[in-house]
C-alpha cells in the first residue's frame, strides 16, 4: 500500500539553501534537533527562575543577586511559570517532540515521519507559543501568577492577581503548545502504524517506541476537556462570561476536574519516554535483553488505561463530595501495580547482566532509583487522610520532583548522551559527563530529601516567605541548605552546556554504532542523511538480542541476517 | 532536629499521623528492597572480560514468577493501606459529630474573618461577632466552622490539627475538629490566592475552661 | 535513494484516514469536555430552562437538517470521486460547501438576534455554555468549509482524482462536525 502522501523531497536529490535545511526543515531529525534546542533553552529560563525562587525563600525581602528584590506577585509569577515551562516547554519538547521525532522513523527503519510538512508545522506553531509565552513577561501586569494549575476564580478574573494580558497570553500559549503536540501525536501513530519496514512488527520495536505512542496516545485523548475549560477560562476573562464564577451561576471546582483530567495522565506523558529511555540505554550497557519484554509493555498501556481515572487525588480536600475521596484513593493505589511490575522488569534486567558505566548508563541507573524514591512518596499522597496534612505542601513538591526529575532530567540525559552520536555525529566527553552526573546526582538528593521534611513540617506552597510563619521559621536553616543546593546543582549544568560545544566542535566524528547496539538507527550514518537509510532495512528480530547465543558477539542487529552471524561463527 | 510533624493538638491527629507511619514503615521497606537490589547489582554484575551476561528474556512465567510475586505483595499491602486509610478519612471528612461549639469561618484575600454566633448560638443575630483572623475555641470541646469564601479559593490550615479544607466562594463547606491542649496555633492559607497568599494567617486559641469563659465574658459582657 | 516496496508489516489503511482519525480521537474530548460540563452544572443548579426558552427552535432545527444533508452530499462527493466523475465531485462538494455555509448563516442571525435581545455571553451561566459551544462548533463548521472548498476549486479543476483519500478524510472531519452538532442541539435547544 502505497502511502499517497509521499512528499516530493523524499524522491528528489535537489540541494535544499540554507532556510530550507536549517530552519523550514520537513526533516524528522532536523525537527528533533529544533525541538531539543528550544526545550534546552527553556530548560535554562526555567532554572533560572528556579534560582531566584529559591534565593527569596531562603533570604526574604533582600535582593536575589543579579535579578533585584522580588515583589510578593511576581514571586506568584515566577512559580506560576517555572512550572509551566517545565512541564510544557522542557518536558514535553525533550521528551516527547525531541526524542520521538528523531528515533521513531529511525528505529521503525522509515524514511522520515508520515507527514513531514505537518511535522515542520507543528515545530513553529511549538516556536510560537515560545515566543506568545516569553512575551507574556513583559506585558503591564506582568506573567500569569496563578500557578501552574491556574484555578479560578483567581486566574478568572484579572482583579484577583493584578494580571491582565499575561495570563491571557499565558492560555494562548498553552492552546498553541497543545495545538503543536496534537499534531506530533498524529505523526507518531500514523508514522508507526503505516511505515514500519519489512519485518518490523508491532512486538519488535524498541520499548521507547512503544512508550512514545502510549504517551501520544495519552496526551491526545487527555487534553480535550483542559482545552474546553481553557476555552472556558479564556471566556471568563474576555468575554464575562461566568462558567467559573459562583457570582454568574459558575462553578470553581469545574476547572479542577477539567485540568486535572488532563494533568493527571499528563504526567505519565511525561514519564513513559523517560522510562523508555531507561530502557533502551540498560540493555544496551547491560549487554543483556530487557526482562519481560511484553510484560512491560502490557503493563504500560494499563498504566495508561488506569491514568485516566485517578485524576481527583488532587482534589481530596478541595470541596469535592467527600465519598469521591476513597474511590479515587483506590484507583490511585491501584496504578502502582503496574509501575511496581515495570520496575521489577527493569531491576531484573540487570541481573546478570554484563555492565559497563558510561555517562549514558549512570543517568539510566540514577534515573531509576530517583523514580523509585518518587513513586513511593506517591504513595503518601494519594491516601487521602495523609492528604489532608501534606497537600499543598512542599511534601508535593518534593515528591513530584522526584518523579518528574528522573524522567525529565536523569532520562533526559541518559538519552542525550546515549543519541548525540548518531544526531550530531559526535561523541559527547565521557569525563565531564561523569562529572556532570555525579554532581547533578547527589545535588539533586541534596535539594529534594530536605524537601519533604520542610514539606511534613507544615510549609506550604506558593508563599513567598516562610518567615512570616512562626511554625516554619525553624526551618529557615533548611531552607537556605536546599537554596544553596539549587543553585550548586544548576550550576553543575554548565559542564553539560560546556560538554555540548566542545563535542559538537569536536573533529573526530562519531562511528555508526559506537555502542554496539541493536537497533536500527544504529546501523545508519552518524549523523544519518535526508531519508535515513541507504536502502530500507530488513528486520529479522526483536531489539533486546544482547548476549544471544545463537551470535558470536554480545550483540544481534535487529537487521542483520542470520545467515551472516551464523557464518562468522564458522 | 524536632520530630518530623508540628506538635498534633488535635483528636484525630494521631490517626492521620498513623497512617502516615504505615505507609512509611511499608515504603521504607520497599525502598530498600528496590535500591538496594539495584545497587548490589550493578556491582556485582559489573563487566568481566570473557563473561557475557545471561541471556534472560523474562518470557515465561517462572521467570516472570520474580516480577509478580512482588507485585502481588505490594497490591496486598496496597489495600490494607486504603482500607485503614478509609476509617481514617470517614472519621474526619465522612462525619460531623455532634458540636459543641459552630463557628463560621470566611476567607478572603487576604486574612480570615471569624463569625460567632453569641451567647444565643444563632448566626445572624445582634449578638454575632466577627474578628479577624482571631479563632477562639474551648479546649476538649467539638467545634464546627462552616468554611466560605468571598471571592478565591483559600484553604483552611491547622498543622497541629492535621486539618485542612479548601474554601469556595459559592460554597459552604464544614469540618469538625476538638483540639486536646490549650495553645495558640497557626491557621496559614494552604492555597495561593494572590499577591497577599504570603502572610495570609490566622491564630486557633484554644483555651482552658476557665480561661475561655474569661474571653466569652469579654466579648459578651452583659451575657 | 530506496524504492517503497510494499511490505507486511504496515496496517492496510491509508496514513491519511489513519492520521484524520487520531485527529478526530483528539477533538472528541474537547466537545465532550464542554458537554460534560454543560450537563453537570446543568443537573446541579437550577434556573436553566428559563434561559433555554430564547433560543430559536426553528432556527436550530433547520441546521440540524442542513448538516444531516451535508453529510450525506459529501458522501456522494467521495462515492462520485471514486466513480472517477470529476463533474459529480465538483457537485456534490459545492453543495457541502453551500450547506454549510447556510449553517453559519443561520447561527449568525440567531446570535444576531440573540445579542440585540441582550443575551450576551456572559449573561449567566447557559449563555456562557451556549456561545461557548455553538461558537467553537462554528469555528470548526468554518474550517470544514474551508477545507471542502479548496476540494472542491481543486475537483472542478480535475486534479482531484488521484487524491480521491483527501475527499474521504475530510468527509470524515464533517461527519464528527456534524455529530457534535447532533448532540449539542437538543442539549441547547429542548427545554
Amino acid at each position: 500500500m502505497t502511502d499517497a502522501a509521499v512528499d516530493p523531497e523524499r524522491t528528489h536529490h535537489h540541494k535544499l539553501g540554507f532556510w530550507r535545511t536549517y530552519v523550514f526543515s520537513t526533516d524528522h531529525k532536523t525537527i528533533a534537533r529544533q525541538y531539543l534546542t528550544l526545550g534546552l533553552l527553556w530548560a535554562i529560563v526555567g532554572g533560572l527562575l528556579t534560582y531566584s525562587m529559591r534565593w527569596q525563600l531562603a533570604y526574604p525581602e533582600t535582593e536575589v543577586p543579579g535579578w533585584g528584590f522580588i515583589a510578593p506577585d511576581v514571586y506568584n509569577a515566577l512559580v506560576t511559570m517555572h512550572g509551566t515551562i517545565m512541564v510544557f516547554f522542557v518536558a514535553m519538547p525533550i521528551l516527547l517532540a525531541a526524542f520521538g521525532n528523531f528515533l521513531i522513523p529511525l528505529m521503525i527503519g522509515a524514511q522520515d515521519m508520515a507527514f513531514p510538512r505537518l511535522n515542520m508545522l507543528s515545530f513553529w506553531v511549538f516556536a510560537t507559543a515560545s515566543v506568545v509565552l516569553l512575551s507574556s513577561f513583559f506585558v503591564p501586569g506582568g506573567a500569569a501568577a496563578a500557578g501552574w494549575t491556574g484555578y479560578p476564580p483567581l486566574s478568572a478574573k484579572a482583579e484577583y492577581t493584578g494580571v491582565g494580558w499575561g495570563m491571557n497570553l499565558w492560555l494562548l500559549a498553552l492552546a498553541l503548545e497543545f495545538a503543536s503536540f496534537l499534531m506530533g501525536g498524529v505523526n507518531f501513530l500514523t508514522t508507526t502504524m503505516n511505515m514500519r519496514a519489512p519485518g518490523m512488527t508491532f512486538f519488535r520495536l524498541p520499548l521507547i517506541i512503544w512508550m512514545e505512542l502510549t504517551a501520544a496516545v495519552i496526551f491526545m485523548l487527555s487534553v480535550g476537556p483542559l482545552i474546553a475549560g481553557a476555552v472556558m477560562l479564556l471566556m471568563d476573562r474576555i468575554l464575562g462570561t461566568t462558567f467559573y464564577l459562583p457570582e454568574g451561576g459558575g462553578e470553581p471546582l469545574l476547572w479542577q476536574h477539567l485540568f486535572w483530567f488532563f494533568g493527571h495522565p499528563e504526567v505519565y506523558v511525561l514519564l513513559l519516554p523517560g522510562l523508555g529511555i531507561v530502557l533502551e540505554v540498560i540493555t544496551v550497557f547491560g549487554r543483556k535483553p530487557v526482562f519481560g519484554y511484553r510484560t512491560i509493555i502490557y503493563s504500560t498501556i494499563v498504566a495508561g488505561f488506569l491514568s485516566f481515572i485517578v485524576w481527583a487525588h488532587h482534589q481530596f480536600v478541595s470541596g469535592m463530595d467527600p465519598r469521591l475521596a476513597m474511590p479515587f484513593s483506590i484507583t490511585t493505589i491501584i496504578i502502582s501495580v503496574p509501575f511496581a511490575i515495570v520496575i521489577f522488569a527493569i531491576i531484573a534486567t540487570l541481573w546478570r547482566a554484563s555492565i559497563t558505566f558510561a555517562t549514558p548508563m549512570l543517568f539510566a541507573v540514577g534515573a531509576l532509583g530517583v523514580f523509585i524514591f518518587g513513586g513511593l512518596t506517591g504513595i503518601f499522597n494519594g491516601s487521602a487522610p495523609v492528604d489532608i496534612y501534606v497537600h499543598d505542601t512542599y511534601f508535593v513538591v518534593a515528591h513530584f520532583h522526584y518523579t518528574l526529575f528522573s524522567a525529565v532530567f536523569f532520562g533526559g540525559f541518559a538519552g542525550i548522551y546515549f543519541w548525540f552520536p548518531k544526531m550530531f555525529g559526535r561523541m559527547m566527553n565521557e569525563a565531564l559527563g561523569k562529572i556532570h552526573f555525579w554532581f547533578t546526582f547527589i545535588l539533586f538528593n541534596s535539594v529534594f530529601i530536605p524537601m519533604h521534611l520542610v514539606g511534613l513540617r507544615g510549609m506550604m506552597r506558593r508563599i513567598a516567605n516562610p518567615m512570616q510563619y512562626e511554625f516554619l521559621k525553624p526551618l529557615q536553616p533548611l531552607n537556605q541548605f536546599i537554596t544553596l543546593a539549587a543553585i550548586v546543582l544548576l550550576l553543575s549544568q554548565i559542564a553539560f552546556v560546556i560538554n555540548v560545544f566542545w563535542s559538537l566542535a569536536g573533529r573526530k566524528a562519531a562511528e555508526r554504532n559506537p555502542w554496539q547496539a541493536n537497533t536500527l538507527e544504529w546501523s545508519a550514518e552518524s549523523p544519518p542523511p535526508h531519508g535515513n537509510f541507504a536502502t530500507t532495512p530488513v528486520v529479522y528480530r526483536g531489539p533486546y538480542e544482547y548476549s544471544s547465543p545463537e551470535a558470536a558477539d554480545d550483540w544481534l542487529a535487529q537487521n542483520q541476517p542470520l545467515v551472516t552471524a551464523k557464518a562468522a561463527r564458522q | 532536629m524536632q520530630s518530623w510533624f508540628p506538635e498534633n493538638v488535635s483528636t484525630y491527629g494521631g490517626d492521620v499521623d498513623g497512617i502516615f507511619w504505615f505507609i512509611f514503615y511499608i515504603t521504607t521497606v520497599w525502598f530498600f528492597l528496590t535500591e538496594g537490589l539495584i545497587l548490589y547489582f550493578i556491582f556485582r554484575y559489573r563487566r568481566k572480560p570473557g563473561q557475557k551476561a545471561a541471556y534472560v528474556r523474562g518470557d515465561t512465567l517462572g521467570q516472570l514468577a520474580w516480577v509478580f510475586v512482588p507485585v502481588v505483595i505490594v497490591a496486598v499491602l496496597d489495600f490494607f493501606i486504603d482500607l485503614h486509610g478509609a476509617e481514617v478519612w470517614a472519621k474526619i471528612k465522612g462525619q460531623l459529630p455532634p458540636a459543641d461549639l459552630v463557628v463560621r469561618a470566611t476567607g478572603k484575600q487576604f486574612n480570615w474573618e471569624f463569625t460567632y454566633p453569641g451567647p444565643d448560638g444563632k448566626f445572624g443575630t445582634a449578638d454575632d461577632l466577627q474578628l479577624d483572623n482571631e479563632l477562639h475555641v474551648p479546649v476538649g470541646k467539638v467545634v464546627r466552622v462552616v468554611l466560605t469564601s468571598k471571592d478565591v479559593i483559600h484553604s483552611f490550615f491547622l498543622p497541629n490539627l492535621r486539618l485542612k479544607q479548601d474554601v469556595v466562594p459559592g460554597r459552604e463547606i464544614t469540618a469538625w475538629f476538638e483540639v486536646t491542649k490549650p495553645g495558640h496555633y497557626e491557621i496559614p492559607c494552604a492555597e495561593l490566592c494572590g499577591f497577599g497568599h504570603s502572610g495570609m494567617n490566622g491564630v486557633l486559641s484554644a483555651h482552658t475552661p476557665e480561661d475561655y469563659e474569661r474571653w466569652l465574658k469579654d466579648k459578651w459582657p452583659e451575657k | 535513494m530506496t524504492t517503497h516496496t510494499a511490505t507486511a508489516s504496515q496496517t492496510a489503511i491509508p496514513s491519511a484516514k489513519t492520521g484524520t482519525w487520531w485527529f478526530l480521537a483528539s477533538e472528541i474530548p474537547v466537545f465532550g469536555g464542554l458537554i460534560a460540563s454543560y450537563v453537570v452544572l446543568r443537573l446541579g443548579g437550577g434556573g436553566w430552562a428559563e434561559a433555554v426558552s430564547h433560543v430559536n427552535f426553528s432556527l436550530g432545527l433547520v441546521n440540524t437538517f442542513l448538516l444531516l444533508t451535508s453529510s450525506m452530499t459529501i458522501v456522494m462527493a467521495f462515492a462520485a470521486v471514486q466513480d472517477n466523475n470529476p463533474q459529480r465531485t465538483g457537485a456534490f462538494l459545492g453543495l457541502t460547501v453551500l450547506l454549510g455555509l447556510g449553517f453559519l448563516v443561520i447561527k449568525a442571525i440567531e446570535y444576531s438576534t440573540e445579542i440585540t435581545h441582550g443575551f450576551v455571553p456572559s449573561s449567566g451561566i447557559f449563555w456562557s455554555f451556549y456561545y461557548g459551544m455553538t461558537g467553537l462548533h462554528a469555528l470548526h463548521v468554518l474550517a470544514g468549509i474551508s477545507v471542502n472548498l479548496v476540494l472542491w476549486v481543486t475537483a472542478l479543476r480535475g486534479s482531484l482524482a488521484q487524491h480521491s483519500y483527501r475527499v474521504e478524510a475530510a468527509g470524515l472531519y464533517w461527519h464528527f462536525v456534524d455529530i457534535i452538532w447532533i448532540f449539542l442541539f437538543p442539549l441547547l435547544y429542548l427545554t
